[in-house]
């Protein structure tokens, strides 16, 4: 069972079977009052994140997955070139390119901008969300 | 507590620069819900269609017989010539997307019905649905690079061609659709002649200075462009257009870097020899609009020449106010709108004026677009401030 929430009291909904998103996957979601919602797994470890970027309310989780990137610097300074780090995977709002990372759902570079989480609960093949 | 609703997977999962445009913008709906902007009048004032899907017929349109023969001579024997023949167009533009990141911007390459119409007409009428905007200026993409061709001559022929084509195969598919033509530039009487070929057409709105960097905009041979276009009433826009090429982005190593910066020095450049050398005076009715610059930059530019000016007064003898008044006189688009610190932001809109001289646009389908509701959300604005920006000083600046 994977448990990720600090909103437990809120209500459970049941949102899509496990077999629905894959490892490194995602499924997005419309339910049924406006709300969309992404999940995402990562690791084994389930995420869920409104369908609604904080920079122009663009549909960040129908976005692409691509990992985060690092700039490698050497001693003194210099760089090394870039590279990407598969233990940070983003998700890459489609509107203007807004990276938040797939783990906590925080821009990659200011974390303080962030999509909405929810909790997530998986159970017996069902994956539920707290709403 | 375990409730259930009704959860459906999104048809579209990931957007690609396959997906529809109206999927793209689904979200663009939520602001036209939540601020009714269904009944506010929408003047989109920059915004793009990609004439590469119809180089093929632009080429036909070039008037000189060697130089088409040359693009199509080009088109069926070079690989990928099919889009691109004759064009100024750049590798390191191709690093707008992001990498893919941001898709709409590669391309739009969602299918559409056959109608015999140029798919763009389709497209942007897509894009208009999705944001609400009642009326919007199109403007080419790679075309407005063409100030930055190296060959004058192919340049001049090229926007003369592309010009007659959007006319005829664009502007009369739908009367929402308008443009600013962009002037032949480098051939002033080319430019003459271009105003007053269209001048009288109902859907060109105004003339456009496109990416020139090399030219200096205060130069006696197109003094006759500007007394045309204020005798007609017509406003001459400057479109910025970003290069690697200037000195100083030549240095830099990130598309972002070029981004920031490229766009902003070409509008600055134009608009200080525009001051300077009087040309508000000269010619106290000519509309103008400095467009894709953001507006960071002007309260920068406000303080900055005012400051020289009044040391210097004897080198811009013409003037008869402070630079910034002369400023405050002209119109502005608003994207890409800088919202990262309202204060700033909003001493920005004092300095210029904004609720008088800012026009919205979209740029769509650009990777830094702002929709409509961009404009509606900023705290600061009175109602009425906000439908000037959105459509009412548009509808003054373009008799609409
Ligand atoms: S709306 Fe998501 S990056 Fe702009």
């Amino acid at each position: 069972m994977t448990v990720n929430t600090e909103k437990s009291r809120e209500a459970w909904t049941l949102v899509a079977r496990s077999d629905d998103v894959a490892e490194g996957g995602r499924q997005v979601i419309e339910l049924g009052n406006d709300v969309q919602i992404g999940l995402f797994r990562f690791k084994g470890k389930l995420y869920a994140y409104e369908n609604l970027c904080p920079h122009q309310s663009g549909p960040a989780c129908q976005g692409r997955m691509v990992d985060g990137v690092r700039e490698r610097i050497e001693e003194g300074g210099r760089s090394a070139g870039l590279a990407f780090d598969k233990d940070d995977p983003h998700i890459v709002c489609p509107w203007h390119g807004f990276e938040y990372r797939l783990t906590t759902g925080e821009h990659a570079g200011v974390p303080s901008i962030r999509l909405r989480g929810f909790g997530v609960r998986e159970e017996g093949g069902d994956i539920h969300v707290a709403l | 507590m375990t409730t259930t609703h009704q959860p459906k997977p999104l048809p579209t999962q990931e957007i690609t620069t396959r997906t529809h445009t109206a999927d793209i913008l689904a979200n663009a709906r939520r602001d036209t819900d939540r601020y009714g902007l269904d009944k506010v009048f929408i003047c989109d004032v920059d915004s793009h269609h990609a004439e590469l899907n119809s180089w093929k017929d632009i080429i036909s349109y070039v008037e000189d017989p060697v130089l088409r023969d040359i693009a199509q001579q080009m088109m069926i024997h070079r690989p990928q010539a099919g889009q691109l023949a004759l064009s100024n167009y750049k590798a390191g533009l191709a690093l707008q997307d992001a990498g893919a990141r941001i898709p709409h911007q590669s391309g739009l390459a969602e299918s559409v019905p056959d109608t015999g119409d140029a798919r763009d007409v389709e497209l942007v009428r897509r894009a208009m649905d999705a944001m609400s905007i009642d009326v919007q200026v199109v403007f080419p993409q790679p075309m407005l690079e063409i100030g930055l061709h190296p060959e004058k001559g192919i340049a001049v022929q090229l926007m003369k061609a592309y010009n007659r084509w959007f006319v005829e195969n664009v502007l009369p598919k739908d009367p929402r659709i308008k443009t600013m033509l962009g002037l032949p530039f480098e051939d002033p009487q080319a430019s003459l002649e271009t105003i007053r070929e269209f001048g009288d057409h109902p859907d060109v709105l105004g003339f456009l200075v496109t990416s020139q960097r090399h030219a200096g905009v205060h130069r006696n041979e197109y003094m006759p462009l500007y007394a045309e276009l204020e005798e007609r009433g017509l406003p001459i826009g400057f479109h910025a257009g970003p290069t690697w090429e200037d000195s100083m982005t030549s240095t830099m190593n990130r598309f972002l870097s070029v981004h920031a910066m490229s766009f902003v020095t070409c509008n600055m450049t134009h608009l200080t020899n525009w001051i300077v050398n009087g040309i508000p005076e000269r010619f106290p009715r000519l509309k103008t609009i400095w467009i894709e610059s953001g507006l960071a930059w002007l309260p920068f530019m406000m303080q900055r020449l005012d400051h020289e000016y009044l040391m210097r007064q004897s080198e811009a003898p013409l003037l008869r106010r402070l630079p910034s008044d002369y400023m405050r006189q002209m119109y502005y688009t608003s994207q890409p709108i800088e919202i990262t610190d309202m204060a700033l932001l909003e001493s920005t809109f004092n300095a210029m004026n904004a609720k008088d001289t800012l026009l919205y646009s979209s740029d769509w389908p650009h990777w830094d677009f702002d929709v409509p509701g961009r404009i509606m959300g900023i705290p600061f604005l009175d109602e009425q401030a906000k439908l000037n920006i959105l459509g009412g000083n548009a509808r003054k600046v373009f008799d609409l």
